[in-house]
């Protein structure tokens, strides 16, 4: 149970694929410019992080190790479609906002990087814990970086205005400068705290 | 003409790293030498342009007339993925010293976002013609390489400088290439 | 765990089989997805024609008409909009290939007029923070009440009466060049829906 629990800790303080790991940087920056789509990347990455971990934990013994690869780029491809059938049909809002960064989960980095370093190596169960771990990290990571540059460019959180219609923000946050500053000020916070551990 | 449009907003305006945060992974990760950056920056290239050139044809001739658009995303990658393990033997037999210099980063140019980025991108231009598609994707690739040769420069001067701990590393060069992003911005008016 | 040797056919049998399932799951979801897909796109657009007219109460998809446009392969489609009084207006559903990204589409309502009463806009892909500017209120805005038969529907840099985004002026031509093509289609064909009006 604690090896579970610990499988499942890491992903979100020690290992977190933004802070920690760099991996994903491309959506942490382009998507984040709200909370919303901070936590909606964040939830479809997870989404098909942990299902892609499943299958690649399942179907590893009948795959030969120099196509693997492929095999795994495959699946991850074939569930970032899904995710991206589902949005347009369901959540369209969503569809719209993420854009080119829906089909572009493909290439993060976590995913293949989680399937060629965990998942294929370990059981179903704990693959599902890790992708959860990771995922959750990673959805952290990105809210907090969307929490924090929706407040201070648009004063607005999760699109609820906090400091009136009309205040004046640092528009800079939401712009493509402020996405590097925003979150070169969160891993330099993060830093800080988890150094002194 | 309409060429000078697409490749001047595709290298400043719209810089692919600066602008669109496509490649940030090479770019924060390839960029403490100016010299592994322009080698990076010449792989980048040589797989962008042709992916797009393969992936244009694909979509064109078998995606769309077959209704197999949902097959993007995979056929794709897997163009890419392809590509990049020819351009590692290649590269294995012409260079091996640029071969080891880009190390474990030129597989990587598989997942970089930028390739894949801007063969889906090069699909949405108005009138796409593969001519054009071939302009954008080089125009990418040299804005590519503008930023991350500019922030490899940059970050080398780091090296000789006092940086408080906290913000050593990842921090530091998130905010250089903010600032570098910002300078960028100044581009905006031309287009 | 055993380990399956690489061997040549091995890993042909496994990644067809791979690719197989992937893509006949893919092709299920497809068809799964499609209906879907169709209304999300049928409700926004629905509720774009709601938000650039004054207040209808016909269904205007039922009365939907499409209106080849001179040299071009894509028709517009106009979306009769009416009241009690008669005709309230027609949305029409325009578009434009000269965004930065490419396509941008519009709806564009006008009163029988030729006023624009309010502009939508229903698809675009451009640059995050600048093209996408278009969809705000505070764009917009400066083209509501005005009529493109009298209002220069260029960028102020060409010489017309249109306040162009700063760094987006491709995008502005491009929005402009949109509405205009909505104009002009809606002066050719506006006597049809004159007699309909009940």
């Amino acid at each position: 149970m604690n090896k579970t629990w610990n499988n499942f800790i890491r992903g979100i303080i020690k290992e977190n694929p933004v802070f920690v790991m760099l991996l994903g940087m491309c959506p942490t920056l382009g998507v984040t410019s709200t909370a919303f789509n901070g936590l909606g990347m964040g939830m479809a990455t997870m989404f098909v992080l942990i299902m892609s971990n499943i299958v690649v934990s399942l179907i590893k013994p009948f795959i030969p190790d120099k196509v693997r690869i492929p095999a795994f780029i495959v699946v991850i491809a074939s569930f970032v479609t899904i995710v991206e059938m589902l949005l347009e049909a369901y959540i369209p809002a969503l569809y719209e906002q993420l854009g080119i960064f829906i089909p572009l989960i493909v290439v993060n980095c976590l995913i293949l990087g989680r399937a060629e370093a965990f998942a294929s190596k370990n059981n179903v169960l704990q693959s599902i814990i890790d992708g959860l771990g990771m995922g959750l990290g990673f959805t952290l990571a990105l809210t907090a970086l969307g929490v924090t540059r929706e407040i201070l460019g648009s004063g607005s959180i999760f699109s609820f205005n906090i400091f009136g219609e009309n205040a004046s923000m640092m528009i800079l946050f939401i712009l493509p400068p402020g996405a590097f500053l925003a979150l070169a000020y969160l891993a330099a916070l993060y830093n800080r705290f988890t150094i002194k551990n | 003409m309409e060429y000078i449009l697409i490749i001047i907003a595709a290298v400043f305006v719209n810089n692919i790293v600066l602008n669109q945060f496509l490649g940030i992974c090479p770019f924060l990760g390839v960029s403490k030498k100016v010299s592994t950056a322009v080698g990076m920056t010449g792989a980048v290239t040589f797989v962008m342009t042709l992916a797009t050139l393969v992936t244009y044809l694909l979509h064109q001739y078998l995606l769309v007339p077959f209704e197999l658009e949902y097959l993007r995303t995979i056929s794709f990658i897997l163009v890419i993925a392809t590509l990049v393990q020819m351009v590692e033997i290649i590269l294995k037999k012409i260079s091996p010293a640029l071969y080891r210099a880009l190390g474990v980063f030129l597989p990587l140019i598989t997942t970089n976002c930028a390739v894949l980025g801007v063969a889906i991108l090069a699909l949405g231009m108005q009138d796409t013609t593969l001519i054009k598609a071939l302009v954008f994707a080089i125009a990418n690739a040299i804005g590519f390489g503008l930023a991350i040769i500019v922030f490899s420069s940059i970050r080398e001067y780091l090296d000789l400088v006092n940086i408080p701990k906290g913000m050593k590393g990842v921090p530091i060069a998130l905010l250089v290439a903010g600032l570098l992003s910002l300078a960028f911005m100044g581009f905006i008016g031309i287009v | 765990m055993k380990k399956l040797e690489s061997t040549f056919i091995n890993m042909l049998i496994s990644l067809t089989l791979v690719a197989l399932v992937a893509s006949v799951s893919l092709a299920y979801m497809n068809e799964l997805t499609i209906g879907p897909k169709e209304a999300a796109r049928k409700l926004k657009k629905l509720n774009a024609i709601k938000s650039v007219l004054p207040d209808i109460t016909n269904d205007p998809f039922t009365e939907k008409m499409s209106f080849a446009v001179e040299g071009e392969k894509d028709s517009l489609d106009f979306y009769p909009g009416k009241n009690e009084a008669g005709m309230a207006g027609v949305a029409i559903s325009t578009y434009t290939n000269k965004g930065y990204s490419g396509l941008i589409r519009l709806m564009v309502g006008f009163n029988m007029e030729g006023n624009i009463h309010n502009i939508a806009v229903l698809e675009q892909k451009e640059t995050p923070g600048l093209g996408t500017k278009i969809t705000t209120e505070s764009y917009v805005a400066q083209y509501l009440g005005k009529n493109p038969g009298t209002y220069k529907m260029t960028p102020t840099k060409d010489g017309g009466e249109v306040n162009a985004i700063t760094g987006a002026t491709i995008t502005t031509r491009a929005f402009n060049d949109a509405v205009q093509r909505a104009y002009d289609s809606f002066e050719k064909e506006k006597n049809q829906f004159n007699t309909e009006a009940q």
